[in-house]
């Protein structure tokens, strides 16, 4: 089952990545951008045939390690 | 007595710990990773380096470690614990310290002597320095903004110029107890005039100081 979890840092926590690359594109003229965020997306696939048990399981892994919870909000989906 | 000085796989500031603590006249041994009995040491230090190669984010994959269940129980039992740069994003992952450490403020990697001003003496780090005393050591990272949306964290050590964008200009946090103790700069780079500066001796001679026998 191919689920794709979606790991974001929580608006409050400064982005320097986001910030660095909105003020490139105001230097390359694109000032309509109001704000820029870097998130990360992981691609799993994953054994199982329950879809609730797998998004549950992913979930798990996402509270234990692949999201920081002092940092980031996750959310996950199975994608096929 | 004698301090564990943990090696994971990417560590590269392992040689200059021990070689820094044992120039103060303490006793110190390397450890690998997977060691999961550290019952013969008196206290650890997890050096700076890239556990793991910073995959997912710095300390993730280093907090699981086998040896960090030993970590974890030591820092439990009031024994000193010591995380340096990379170290100090490994105990934040594992929850031992309070935060987390993101990229620099400006993107880019600092290397270079910061001027640093004790703001809390009751640590295993700073307990032989005086607060407002002024330490000057190097920092040797990207990854040192510390945040701690929860703002319970206590900061032991602030950069007199936050160079890096951390939190109230947090250079090294301590839990509670003090006995649990992460720094991003490098104390062990500042122990011989050959490196620049002896100012981080007073620092591992805290930590050595708090060495007390198992």
């Amino acid at each position: 089952m191919k689920v794709t979890v979606e790991i974001t840092r929580r608006p409050e926590i400064a982005d320097p990545q986001g910030t660095t690359i909105q003020r490139a594109l105001h230097d390359l003229g694109h000032n309509e951008v109001m704000s820029v965020r870097v998130d990360r997306v992981i691609h799993l696939d994953v054994d199982g045939e329950d879809r609730a048990l797998v998004q549950s399981r992913v979930e798990e892994m996402c509270r234990q390690v692949l999201a920081n919870p002092v940092l980031e909000d996750f959310s996950v989906e199975i994608t096929g | 007595m004698s301090t564990a000085v943990v090696v994971f796989p990417g560590t590269n500031c392992e040689r200059d710990v021990v070689h820094a603590l044992t120039s103060l006249g303490g006793d110190a041994e390397l450890v690998w990773h997977r060691e999961t009995d550290l019952t013969d040491f008196d206290g650890v230090v997890l050096p700076g380096g890239f556990a793991h190669g910073d995959y997912l984010r710095t300390g993730a994959i280093a907090r699981f470690s086998p040896v960090m269940a030993e970590v974890g129980h030591m820092a439990a039992q009031g024994l000193p614990v010591l995380g340096i740069c990379n170290g100090f994003q490994v105990l934040c992952e594992a929850g031992l310290l309070p935060g987390a450490l993101i990229a620099n403020r400006d993107l880019a990697f600092i290397c270079r002597f910061v001027d640093l001003e004790v703001v809390d003496n009751e640590s295993i780090l700073t307990r032989s320095a005086e607060v407002g005393q002024r330490i000057r050591i190097p920092l040797n990272s990207y990854e040192g903004n510390w945040v701690d949306p929860g703002k319970i964290g206590r900061i032991v050590l602030r950069y007199v110029d936050d160079p890096n964008g951390s939190q109230q200009g947090a250079a090294a946090v301590a839990n509670d107890r003090g006995n649990v103790v992460g720094v991003m700069p490098h104390p062990e780079r500042g122990v011989d005039e050959l490196l620049g500066s002896v100012d981080g001796r007073i620092l591992l001679e805290g930590f050595l100081h708090s060495l007390v026998p198992a």
